[in-house]
């Protein structure tokens, strides 16, 4: 260890307080919104739910938040069993 | 009418029921008839903190479910008579607690004691939610740590929106108790200070609970800290958060290093 290493460790504190501030304030303004993520889960449920059967379990819907630019992800495993539309099955 | 204090912190181990015992026991010592209260069903600890595990035989749900009176579980303390504690169930079925129930148990209890405390489990989840749901004062414990920090303030949300006075359009009063605080650590930068946790989560302060060997010891022996050895650092530390809590005007002194020359020399921490 040389000297440089003692002052980098002193600062950790600051570290902490500066990223917890940022975070904060990112999940105090997303605190107030409802979760759009499982809003989003369950209605793409239902539309597809209308034409093809599938388990709960297939559908994976997340969103990533960047600084500039937000993806939504959305995956949806149909089993090749109950992949034949409703109205055939029916 | 009592008033119903939540002790709670989101994260698990920053010292929820320690605090709760200790403050508990300090206000009950002047007098005033205190309840404390376990919500952790399942993982009940309260009764061991206080050295009253031998001693439970109803406990909460019992009480919710029709099954004891609220006089049979409440357990008086052997060392100040007008303390007294209603342990949790060891039950594993996490609806045991009902909103209703526990309602009612909160409104007897607040007729009967001036303070009513409630030991909130760690977590957000539903048994958290019950422990603060009826509160009209939180004590919200945090480490000076980021994680702690973290979770003190998702805690702060929802002591803001799913209590009964937040949903009331009434304010719920919140205090920061600052735990396990390291004085040489904070000296050093190591650990948040009071100043940045205070201005993170923007709560005012009821106290900072230096790290110390006494509160173990006294968990080890089953009493409170504020009632085995009431002059050791973090026992006064309680008293006074506990005199802050209601409402004495006491400032607080931020904990500092003691180090006499040979300890700096040998870069030795203070105990």
């Amino acid at each position: 260890m040389n000297l440089l290493d003692i002052f980098k460790r002193r600062s950790s504190a600051p570290v902490a307080r500066e990223r917890l501030q940022v975070l904060l304030a990112y999940e105090r303004r997303n605190r107030s919104q409802p979760d759009l993520v499982s809003i989003l889960r369950e209605e793409i449920m239902a539309v597809i739910a209308k034409h093809v059967q599938i388990d709960q379990d297939y559908l994976q819907v997340s969103m990533d938040r960047g600084e500039t630019m937000s993806t939504l992800e959305i995956d949806i495993q149909i089993p090749n069993k109950s992949a034949v539309p409703m109205a055939m099955a029916g | 009418m009592g008033k119903v204090v939540v002790v709670t912190s989101g994260k698990g181990g920053v010292g929820k029921t320690t605090s709760t015992a200790a403050l508990g026991a300090a206000v009950a010592k002047t007098g005033k008839k205190v309840a404390l209260v376990d919500f952790d069903v399942g993982l009940r600890n309260l009764d061991l903190i206080m050295g009253a595990e031998r001693r439970v035989v109803f406990d909460l749900v019992n009480v919710i479910q029709g099954t004891a009176k609220l006089s049979q579980a409440l357990i008086r303390d052997k060392r100040v008579d007008t303390l007294f504690l209603l342990p949790a169930s060891q039950t594993r079925d996490k609806d045991a607690l009902t909103e209703e129930g526990v309602g009612e148990v909160i409104d007897k209890l607040r007729s009967v004691f001036d303070y009513v405390f409630c030991d909130s489990p760690a977590g957000i989840e539903r048994g958290a939610q019950l422990a603060m749901r009826f509160a009209d004062e939180a004590v919200i414990v945090t480490n000076p740590e980021v994680s702690s920090v973290r979770d003190s303030d998702r805690i702060i949300g929802l002591l803001d929106a799913r209590t009964m006075r937040a949903e009331q359009g009434e304010q719920i009063a919140k205090h920061v108790l600052v735990t396990r605080y390291d004085a040489g650590r904070a000296a050093r930068g190591e650990m948040l200070s009071i100043d940045d946790v205070l201005e993170i989560l923007s709560v005012p302060l009821l106290g900072i609970i230096p790290e110390s060997q006494d509160v173990l010891r006294a968990s080890n022996l089953g009493a409170p800290v504020t009632l085995s050895e009431p002059l050791n650092t973090a026992a006064k530390a309680y008293i006074d958060a506990a005199r802050r809590l209601e409402g004495e005007e006491l400032p607080v002194i931020v904990p500092f290093e003691r180090k006499g020359f040979l300890d700096r020399l040998l870069g030795r921490r203070a105990a």
